[in-house]
């Protein structure tokens, strides 16, 4: 039903608007709240990664430094000879293992030939040949060196921390092992989350520490989305304690040192699919690169479980506002319905009461044209009595005289059923649904109401009617009292004076118009525009209810059409009501399609 | 059309005017005074009516107050100022009393609704006739 369309809409768009207003700022607040959040989170995260793994680094740097510098120290401070003396060598790594916890292995003197004169140390290395070891090629061109981790001459991964004395071929080389278990702990320390893992590789991807499992991007790959750095032979400076970085005089660092941030990136893992960060940071010079990584999901989890703890709210508020939104525009719509239903029941009240009061209006005219011949058959009644009386008297019977009198109360008598009839047929029609309807034959209809009423009025109506017409869709019922209003407005403007009331039918632009034009007094302008308000009557209290016009107003507009009105002070008045046309054509004179002339179709009333 | 009563009960033979437009009325009315010693003279319109009175005088007159072709106000009003000292006894239907309180303002002698019974209408016409005389 279109009713049903419209409460459906109507429901529709209540439902969105509460929907939009409420849900659009929540889920633009969220959005916006849950951004920054995120993006302060993250930054919070990252920086404090960030700074442990430059920590760590900064403290690897400083492990390899101060290795370094302890046989620098010891190459410097003893000359070659007494190092050559194994049993020297062999205290000197006790004491140094003594102040360092077991990290130097061993420690050994190599000549320029690379071969190892002394050594002290658990294997048995001396006379060992260094000749070709890569470590050695690095020692020899450099003041000091720090070697990559490799397996070596003992098949155990370690590396060399080695220092030259001298130059040319009168060069020696000292050289120490770093325990790689030791080494290998600062970096393992570095263990944060359930995910996260850092190793040391060198520049060529090998690992200089041992990964506690294999990471989930070999490390080519992860160097392969480093930008391009120097490398320095050089160590970075480590500040003294408590100093203020870059203010430390010293080796001036030709590397990055501590101020290098750790480079960090996010990069996913093709096979499983989840995003890794990245945190690389240089060392030793940019010889190796410090890898920490770890799992996106466990760096930021307690991002996500916040979160997820604020999509639940949002959901569960959104479900709130929608079921809200739901219930209440049920609510509303309901109650518009049921206002809409009584508001009806209402019109049709209002409606049936206006028809009653035109019927009221019919009465007067019908009383009458019913009084005449109520009256004719009481008089022949009583006149038959009066020759019954001849008869008891003795007199002879008219008997031709009865039959007539007869004759004439049964002709009186159906003419009062006819009048009755003409009546009952206007008031019992109450269907207010909409039906095709013949609009000529609801105008004769009409007329015919009205017929002797005009008569005593002195009114002559003349009927315009066109053939061929639309039907029109409408309740016959509510029409019919719309067309009895009108023409009894119009009888009324012409009571004491008389005239004419011309009803013409036409067809035009896609509309049934219907004109009801009168001769009567006219309308003052003032009054014209007032005219369809409700209970605005200028008939004496009692008479008129100030009700019809604007009950014809509704009915009209219900049905989709409208109603106009043009009136002239002491010219008439003529109402056009124009309804939308319906399925079908009128066509009662089939064989007389062109439109009456003025004044041929009268006939309804009497001059 | 004068036409004489066919009962000649009453001495003084009584003549009014019936201005009425139903003919069965008219007619039916004329028989049943007639047999009453009324001589009756209808009328079937407002102008007949007149042109009856400019005719001959009448006793008094009966008159229907709703016709087509002439208000019966109208009719009255001229009766009052052809023959002032006519009684002129009104009919209307029911609901039409504030017409017959216009006639009575415009000097009717009474008026009755129809239909009426024949007595009370014999009845106005004696008073109107004996107060005439």
């Amino acid at each position: 039903m279109n009713g049903d369309r419209y409460y459906h809409s109507l429901r529709r768009n209540i439902l969105g608007i509460i929907l939009a207003v409420s849900l659009l700022p929540l889920l633009m607040i969220a959005a916006i709240a849950g951004w920054q959040f995120h993006t302060a989170y993250r930054h919070k995260v990252v920086d404090h990664l960030s700074e442990l793994v430059n920590n760590h680094a900064r403290h690897i740097d400083t492990f390899l430094q101060e290795k370094l510098s302890d046989i620098q120290v010891l190459a410097a401070v003893h000359p070659v000879d007494r190092l050559k003396d194994e049993k020297f060598l062999g205290r000197l790594l006790i004491l140094l293992q003594e102040k360092h916890g077991g990290v130097f292995v061993d420690l050994g003197l190599v000549d320029a030939r690379g071969f190892q004169q002394a050594y002290a140390g658990p294997f048995q290395l001396t006379q060992a040949r260094y000749t070709d070891a890569p470590w050695f090629q690095e020692a020899l061109a450099r003041p000091y060196t720090i070697s990559d981790v490799f397996l070596g001459l003992r098949g155990l991964p370690h590396f060399i921390v080695a220092v030259r004395i001298g130059e040319g071929a009168d060069a020696w080389v000292v050289r120490s092992t770093i325990d790689f278990v030791a080494f290998n702990r600062l970096v393992e320390n570095l263990r944060i989350g359930r995910t996260g893992q850092a190793f040391i590789v060198n520049r060529q991807g090998e690992f200089q520490t041992r990964p506690n499992r294999e990471p989930d991007l070999p490390p080519q790959e992860l160097l392969a989305g480093l930008q391009p750095q120097k490398v320095s032979h050089d160590l970075p400076a480590v500040p003294a304690e408590g100093s203020v970085p870059g203010r430390v005089p010293g080796r001036a660092p030709s590397a990055p040192s501590d101020d290098v941030r750790p480079f960090w990136t996010e990069r996913r893992v093709p096979e499983t699919g989840r995003s890794l960060l990245v945190f690389s940071r240089p060392l030793k010079g940019g010889q190796w690169i410090l890898f920490y990584l770890q799992d996106v999901q466990d760096a930021f989890s307690d991002l996500y479980r916040a979160r997820r703890l604020s999509l639940g709210v949002l959901v569960l508020s959104a479900l709130a506002v929608a079921g809200t939104a739901w219930t209440l525009s049920r609510r509303v719509v309901n109650r518009i319905i049921q206002v809409d239903r009584e508001k009806e029941m209402m019109n049709e009240q209002v409606i049936e009461a206006g028809k009653l009061a035109s019927i009221g209006e019919l009465a007067a005219g019908i009383a009458h044209e019913i009084n005449n011949p109520v009256a004719i058959m009481v008089e022949e009644a009583g006149w038959v009595e009066d020759l019954l009386g001849d008869l008891e008297k003795g007199e002879p019977l008219d008997v031709e005289e009865v039959r007539r009198s007869l004759s004439q109360i049964r002709t009186q008598g159906a003419r009062c059923k006819e009048i009755t009839h003409k009546l009952l047929s206007f008031a019992r029609r109450t269907d207010p649904t909409v039906q095709q309807v013949q609009l000529n034959k609801l105008v004769q209809e009409v007329v015919g109401l009205v017929e002797q009423r005009a008569k005593y009025a002195g009114v002559r109506i003349r009927t315009h009617l066109t053939d061929g017409i639309p039907w029109v869709s409408m309740s016959p019922a509510e029409m019919q009292q719309v067309l009895l209003n009108l023409v009894n407005n119009a009888l009324d403007a012409m009571e004491k004076t008389g005239g004419t009331l011309d009803i013409t039918t036409r067809f035009e632009d896609g509309r049934v118009i219907v004109d009801v034009a009168d001769t009567g007094e006219g309308i003052p302008p003032a009054n014209l525009q007032r005219i369809f308000d409700p209970f605005f009557t200028t008939k004496p209290v009692g008479r008129g209810t100030g009700l019809g016009l604007s009950i014809c107003y509704g009915i009209v507009k219900k049905m989709g059409g409208d109603i106009t009105v043009n009136s002239a002070v002491g010219v008439g008045t003529a109402f056009h009501v124009y309804l939308p046309a319906g399925d079908g054509v009128e066509r009662e004179r089939a064989e007389n399609p062109k439109e009456e002339e003025d004044g041929s179709n009268d006939g309804f009333a009497g001059g | 059309m004068a036409t004489m009563g066919t009962h000649e009960a009453h001495p003084h033979a009584v003549d009014i005017l019936l201005v009425d437009d139903e003919r069965g009325f008219a007619d039916v009315l004329r028989r049943r005074l007639g047999r009453r010693g009324i001589r009756v003279t209808t009328a079937l319109s407002g102008t007949e009516g007149i042109q009856k009175l400019r005719d001959r005088r009448f006793h008094a007159a009966v008159l229907d107050l709703k016709m087509e072709d002439m208000d019966g106000i109208e009719v009255l009003k001229i009766f009052k100022r052809m023959d002032p000292d006519m009684p002129v006894i009104m009919l209307t239907g029911h609901g039409s009393e504030q017409a017959a309180r216009d006639g009575m303002a415009h000097g009717a002698f009474d008026y009755l609704t129809k239909p009426c019974e024949l007595e009370e209408l014999l009845e106005k016409i004696c008073q109107a006739v004996g107060r005439r005389r």
